[in-house]
Order: C-alpha cells, then sequence, then structure tokens
C-alpha cells in the first residue's frame, strides 16, 4: 500500500514536473512565437480587425465622413440602419444579384478550373503557352478587358453578329436575365488562370501510384479522373471554392464598368456596388457600413457551409 | 486567454481610431479667416484647364512673394467628387478646388468641408455682381454662398451636317426645334443618314447621367424650373412627363440605343446628334462638318427663349485652408474679368458672369462659333441645392432609367413615385 502510494505520489510528481516543465517551455516558445508572428497580428488587426470594428461602429450610427475637428451630429441608432437595408428593394435585389453570380460562378470555376489543370498537367502539345494562355486574363487591367467584352457583347457587337437572328433582344449587357449570368460567365473566365494554378499545384501532390493502380483495375480517363483526381484534390476545391465565394460577393468593377453601374435596372448591381454610392457618393457611409457587415455574415455563413460539406477530414 | 488578448488589442486599436478621429482639429475658422501665406489649389487634368490654372499661379506668384500659390490637378480618382470627399474626411484638401461640382456641395458642406464665402465682407457682393441674377442658384439653403460659380457649358445640340445633308435634310436650319420635328427629323437620320442612332446619350444608371439627357430638355420645356424648387419635386408637372415622353419615343423607336457607346458615338459618326457644351467645338473641330442649336422644346420656342443645363462647375474653398485670407484674394483675381478672358480663350468654356458677348467682343468676334454659346450661357439653369442632392439623382435616374429608357410601367406613375421619394430626401436636415 505504502509503495502504492509512494509510487502514485512519485507518478503526481513526476507529472507535475513535467507539466510545469511542459508549460514553462511552452511559455517561452510562446513569447519568442508570440514575437514572431507579431507582424502579421499587427497587420490583421491594422487592415482587417480595426475597418470591421469601425465598419460595425459606423452601422450603429447615422455616420458621413466628416472633416478633421468639424462639428457634426453621427447620433446613435441602434438597429435602424439594419431595418433599413432588409427593407431596402434596391439591397435586397443587390443580394439576389450576388447570389445568383455565385450560384453560377462558383461551380462553374471549380468545374472548369480543375478539368483544365487535369489537361494542362498532361503531356500536351504547347502546354506552357496554354498555361500562360489561361492566366493572362487574371493578371490584365479590368479596365482593359472589360472594354474588350463591351466590344464582343454591345448590341452591334462581334457575338451578336455571330448569333444573327438568334441574338437576345434586349441585348446581352441591357437585358435584365443575362446581364448577371454574363457577369458570373465574364469574371469565371477572367479568374480562371489563378484558380487553374492552384489546381494545378494541388495536382503534384495526387501520387502517381493511385492512377497505376486504378488503371490495373480497369479504371478509364474518365474513371480515373472522378475516383482519384477529384477526392486526390479536395483539399484545393475546398480553397478554390472559398476564395471564389469571397472574391465573388465582392463584386464591384464589372457591374460598375460592364453594365454601367449595375443596369438595366439595378438586374447586375452587387452589394458592394449598392455601398458604394450609398457611401462614396452619396454620404450615407452608416448605411453603407451597416450592408457590408451583412455581406460579411452571409459570406461567413457561407464558409462555414463549405467548411462542412467540402473541409471535412 | 490569448483570445481575449487579440480582443483587447482590437478593441483599442478600433477606440483609439474612432478617438482620433475627431480628435484632429484644424485651425480655428476666425484666425484663418484672416490669415494670409502659402496656399495650395487644384484644378481639372485637361489640357486646356491646365495651362489655365497655372498662368494664374504663375501671374499672381510673380507679384505676392509673402503668398506663393501652389497648384496641381486633382489627383486621379474615380471622380473629382470621391477624391475631394477623401481629402475633407483626412484634413488636407487643398485651400480651392477650382472643379467643384454643384451637386456635390450639399454633401461638402453637411461634412464640414467648406467656407462659406458670405463670411468674407465682399464674399456675397463679388458673387452677385459677378454672376447676376444666377447667382442665387448657388446659395445653400442657410442663405450662404458655399462656391463661387465659376465656369458654364450650356447644354445644346451638336449635330453632323454631313450626316444630315447625306439624309436629305437642311444642314444650315435643320428641323429640330420641337418635340415633334426632332423626332421625325431622327427618323429621317438612322433611315436615311447612314448612322445607327440619332442621338446617343448614356443609358447607363450613374446619378448624373440625367444632366445630359432629361434635364436641359426639362429646363427647357418648364422655362427654367429646377429638378426640385422649395423641397418640391418639379418634374412630374406636365413639362417633365413631355421632357420624359419625348425620350421614351427615341428609346422605342430605337432612334436612341439602351446601351453605352464604347467610344465618342458623335466623333465616329455613329450618332448623328450629340447633348454637349461649347468644349466640344475644340475636340471636333477637325472631326466633324457640325452645326449647333438649343435643345428641343414641346412646341418649338424661339432660340432666344429657351434655357438649358448649366453643366457649370464651382470653385470651392475648403476648411483645411489655413491662410483663407489668401485664398479668397487668389480666387478674387482668378475670376477677375482678364482672367475670365483667359479662361474663355485657353478653353473655350464661358466664364459665370452675365454679358459675355459684351464683355468680349474681340474673342466672340474672333471666334463666331463659341457666340451662341456665350448667348445661351445667360440662360441656364443648375441642380437644386438641396440636402441629399447626390440620393436625389441617383433616385431619379433610377425612376427614369426604368420607365423612360427600358419603357416599363406607366411613365407619369413612375415620375409621380419618385417625386415622393425626392420630396422626403430634399426636405431631411
Amino acid at each position: 500500500m505504502a509503495v502504492t502510494e509512494l509510487t502514485a505520489d512519485q507518478t503526481t510528481r513526476s507529472r507535475s514536473a513535467r507539466s510545469s516543465s511542459s508549460s514553462s517551455h511552452k511559455a517561452g516558445r510562446q513569447r519568442i512565437g508570440a514575437l514572431f508572428i507579431a507582424p502579421y497580428v499587427i497587420f490583421l488587426v491594422a487592415i482587417f480587425a480595426y475597418p470591421v470594428g469601425l465598419a460595425v461602429y459606423m452601422s450603429f450610427h447615422e455616420y458621413f465622413f466628416a472633416a478633421p475637428g468639424a462639428i457634426v451630429e453621427r447620433p446613435f441608432i441602434g438597429l435602424d440602419n439594419y431595418v433599413k437595408a432588409f427593407a431596402d428593394a434596391a439591397v435586397l435585389q443587390s443580394f439576389g444579384n450576388v447570389a445568383v453570380f455565385l450560384i453560377i460562378n462558383v461551380p462553374l470555376t471549380v468545374i472548369l478550373a480543375l478539368v483544365l489543370a487535369t489537361a494542362l498537367n498532361a503531356a500536351i502539345p504547347f502546354r506552357t503557352f496554354f498555361r500562360v494562355s489561361y492566366y493572362v486574363p487574371y493578371i490584365t487591367a479590368s479596365v482593359a478587358v472589360v472594354g474588350v467584352w463591351l466590344f464582343l457583347f454591345s448590341n452591334s457587337g462581334m457575338v451578336n453578329s455571330l448569333l444573327g437572328p438568334l441574338a437576345p433582344d434586349p441585348s446581352w449587357l441591357v437585358n435584365e436575365t443575362l446581364a448577371m449570368p454574363l457577369i458570373a460567365i465574364y469574371v469565371s473566365w477572367k479568374q480562371l488562370g489563378f484558380f487553374v494554378l492552384l489546381y494545378l499545384a494541388a495536382l503534384q501532390n495526387v501520387p502517381k501510384e493511385l492512377y497505376e493502380a486504378a488503371s490495373m483495375d480497369g479504371a478509364g480517363r474518365l474513371r480515373q479522373f472522378m475516383s482519384v483526381t477529384v477526392p486526390g484534390v479536395r483539399p484545393a476545391t475546398f480553397l478554390v471554392t472559398l476564395l471564389a465565394t469571397i472574391t465573388g460577393a465582392n463584386l464591384f468593377t464589372e457591374p460598375y464598368l460592364l453594365t454601367g453601374g449595375g443596369g438595366p435596372n439595378g438586374a447586375s448591381a452587387s452589394p458592394v456596388l449598392v455601398m458604394y454610392q450609398e457611401g462614396i457618393q452619396q454620404g450615407n457611409a452608416g448605411y453603407a457600413a451597416a450592408i457590408g457587415i451583412i455581406l460579411i455574415v452571409a459570406v461567413l455563413l457561407m464558409a462555414g457551409v463549405q467548411r462542412l460539406v467540402l473541409g471535412r477530414k | 486567454m490569448r483570445r481575449t488578448a487579440l480582443a483587447a488589442v482590437t478593441m483599442i486599436a478600433v477606440g483609439a481610431g474612432l478617438s482620433g478621429c475627431g480628435g484632429e482639429s484644424g485651425p480655428s475658422a476666425e484666425e484663418a479667416a484672416t490669415a494670409t501665406g502659402g496656399i495650395n489649389i487644384w484644378y481639372a487634368n485637361n489640357p486646356e484647364e491646365v495651362a489655365w490654372g497655372k498662368a494664374m499661379v504663375e501671374a499672381w506668384n510673380a507679384d505676392h512673394p509673402d503668398e506663393q500659390v501652389s497648384g496641381q490637378e486633382i489627383p486621379a480618382g474615380e471622380s473629382s467628387e470621391e477624391v475631394i470627399t477623401a481629402a475633407i474626411t483626412a484634413g488636407n484638401a487643398p485651400c480651392l478646388i477650382y472643379n467643384t461640382a454643384p451637386a456635390a456641395v450639399p454633401l461638402f458642406e453637411k461634412q464640414g468641408g467648406l467656407v462659406s464665402l458670405s463670411d468674407f465682407e465682399d464674399g456675397a457682393s463679388y458673387i452677385e455682381t459677378r454672376t447676376g441674377e444666377r447667382a442665387a442658384q448657388y446659395q445653400s439653403p442657410d442663405g450662404g454662398y458655399y462656391q463661387m460659380p465659376w465656369k458654364t457649358n450650356p447644354s445644346m445640340i451638336f449635330y453632323n451636317k454631313d450626316v444630315f445633308t447625306a439624309a436629305g435634310l437642311d444642314a444650315e436650319n435643320p428641323p429640330l426645334a420641337s418635340y415633334d420635328e426632332f423626332l421625325a427629323t431622327s427618323q429621317t437620320l438612322v433611315d436615311s443618314g447612314g448612322v445607327q442612332a440619332a442621338i446617343w446619350p448614356a443609358a447607363s444608371s450613374e446619378f448624373f447621367q440625367s444632366w445630359f439627357d432629361f434635364y436641359p430638355l426639362f429646363i427647357a420645356a418648364s422655362g427654367g424650373q429646377q429638378l426640385v424648387e422649395e423641397g418640391e419635386s418639379q418634374f412630374n408637372n406636365a413639362a417633365g412627363q413631355e421632357a420624359a415622353g419625348f425620350w421614351a419615343q427615341l428609346y422605342e423607336r430605337g432612334l436612341t440605343p439602351k446601351e453605352n457607346y464604347t467610344g465618342d458615338s458623335f466623333a465616329d459618326q455613329t450618332a448623328a446628334m450629340s447633348i454637349v457644351g461649347p468644349w466640344a467645338i475644340a475636340v471636333y473641330a477637325d472631326k466633324v462638318n457640325w452645326g449647333v442649336v438649343p435643345v428641343p422644346t414641346p412646341d418649338g420656342a424661339a432660340p432666344g427663349e429657351v434655357s438649358t443645363f448649366s453643366d457649370e462647375k464651382s470653385i470651392g474653398m475648403f476648411s483645411a485652408c489655413q491662410n483663407r485670407a489668401t485664398a479668397w484674394e487668389f480666387l478674387k483675381f482668378t475670376t477677375a474679368e482678364d482672367a475670365d478672358g483667359q479662361l474663355l480663350e485657353l478653353t473655350g468654356q464661358m466664364p459665370m458672369r452675365d454679358d459675355l458677348p459684351t464683355t468680349y467682343p474681340d474673342y466672340f468676334a474672333a471666334n463666331p462659333a463659341y457666340e451662341i454659346f456665350a448667348d445661351q450661357a445667360a440662360r441656364t439653369v443648375e441642380v437644386p441645392n438641396v440636402p441629399n442632392s447626390i440620393e436625389v439623382w441617383q433616385s431619379f435616374r433610377d425612376a427614369y432609367s426604368k420607365a423612360v429608357i427600358f419603357g416599363e410601367g406607366d411613365l407619369p406613375t413612375a415620375l409621380d413615385d419618385a417625386a415622393e421619394t425626392v420630396n422626403g430626401l430634399a426636405t431631411e436636415d
């Protein structure tokens, strides 16, 4: 019994000593670790946390930008900006528009990027040329690329000339049904190069042996793609989906330039475009901040769902 | 624990930032009002105005060694108004900006960014003497002048004489005075003139686009009314409905396209007409054989009775200015008769002063093409100086876009609904 007690006591002390040593060691590691991560934490606080905190503050006030030292009234108004946003037809329409955009853009991006990356990963002629070609739109200034698309899809543009009597009426960019899907296709095309690159990187980590084994089991190219490639790049798919959703939710340049300020009749207006109009052009910064916070929450919810579906081990 | 710490750091940063927002104080208004010394100014970035701005700064600096002025083009941005808003918020706006849009003045004023020029002893009298009766349109609701009306580009109809001739129309006296004439001429131009559009204003949704389609015609049809007067919308009256209906017919008949043109439709001779100001003379001189007439009215009013949109730009004095006495003197120096003459000479834009043809007879004798714009400049109407000005214009544009450009719903009802919204915005504090 005494032996047992001694042993237990020793064990406890030993554990305690190990724990203490471990804690002390951890604390030491944490201090140096904290130093190393400090620049990034400061960056996060300055670039993300502070603006989000300020946006939350603004959204609860009748806030507008003012000159330093100017005596202005920006009273606390509680949830009024949020209530107004949920009752504002233009805001609701913009969220609906961006939902249409995401429904088209995200799956299209994932599928095309994965298929193209798989093709570009194979030993095909002019592989480098194709890889660069798909990447060029991504690094080209949006204003320039939008100009090209305006020429392509205007009423008298090349696409309608080719379609002839099959051209839509009203034309693409002024058609309430087609404007947003066209923007979704444009953005998918423009950003494809970046996502192809992510998938190409991911494909390097799929073991060749798996393809060999599948081949020996009689799997054809399609079966290998579905059973080896798709599961093999699942983490990349989660990343692509997440990034495409986040960048898509922040859609601004295309409705601003391609469809002339979210037209026709707001059919291509995005929440960020509405924020720009309200906050920057019209001086309703508090209201714009409320729309922004709603957008952040919506994106976080979507990201959470994507993590549940795609991010599980 | 770590999360708590991070949250605390974030809260401190936010708190510090927030307190910093209101913590910085500028010079006291009383001290600044009488202070003299160096100042900086911004002007527009087109070559003509840059040349004028540099000439003004050079002339002033030669005689004022202790009150030197430095000038620069307005920094690049989506628009001048956004750049100015950012500068006001950051507290680094220049003393004077020679490109202040009247529609943005109510917002700049609300932001505490503008100095009331009426606070200078001779402020109101100087503006009213130079600008005449039109000065009243630039007064804010509190009676003060927060802008100096500077130059105007009265909107008129430019037309391509060659296209008119090709369509079998009289290019020297084109039938464009009444709505019926204008519509018939437009149909002929598209049918026989070899152009895609009779006239092609931007069909997009930006708040300012109505200044270049509906508003000049509404002003002309109504005999010089503003969009909003004394807090009440005017555009849903008979004149507004006629002007909107006129554009609706152009869109419906395909004489005006429903999408933006990528480029300059008039210069490319894709459209036979355009609504422009005198700046266009220099731009189109070598490209188009042009003529100019007033904007149409429902029944074809005589040219001397037609009013139009001013497309004016003002000079704003900004509250970050520490030497406002110098700024005020420089502002007067650059809007004196000689300086206005140089502006006219270099840019072709009309200074906001009465009797231009008699004040600068030599210029108009040498440049007769500008005379019609000088005559029109005396009958210009500004955007209303009301609270939420830009929101008012965006609300109107949204309704106009739907009912007129895309022909959805009942037009009078759409204008009435928009008027109700605008009335609420224009009377908010």
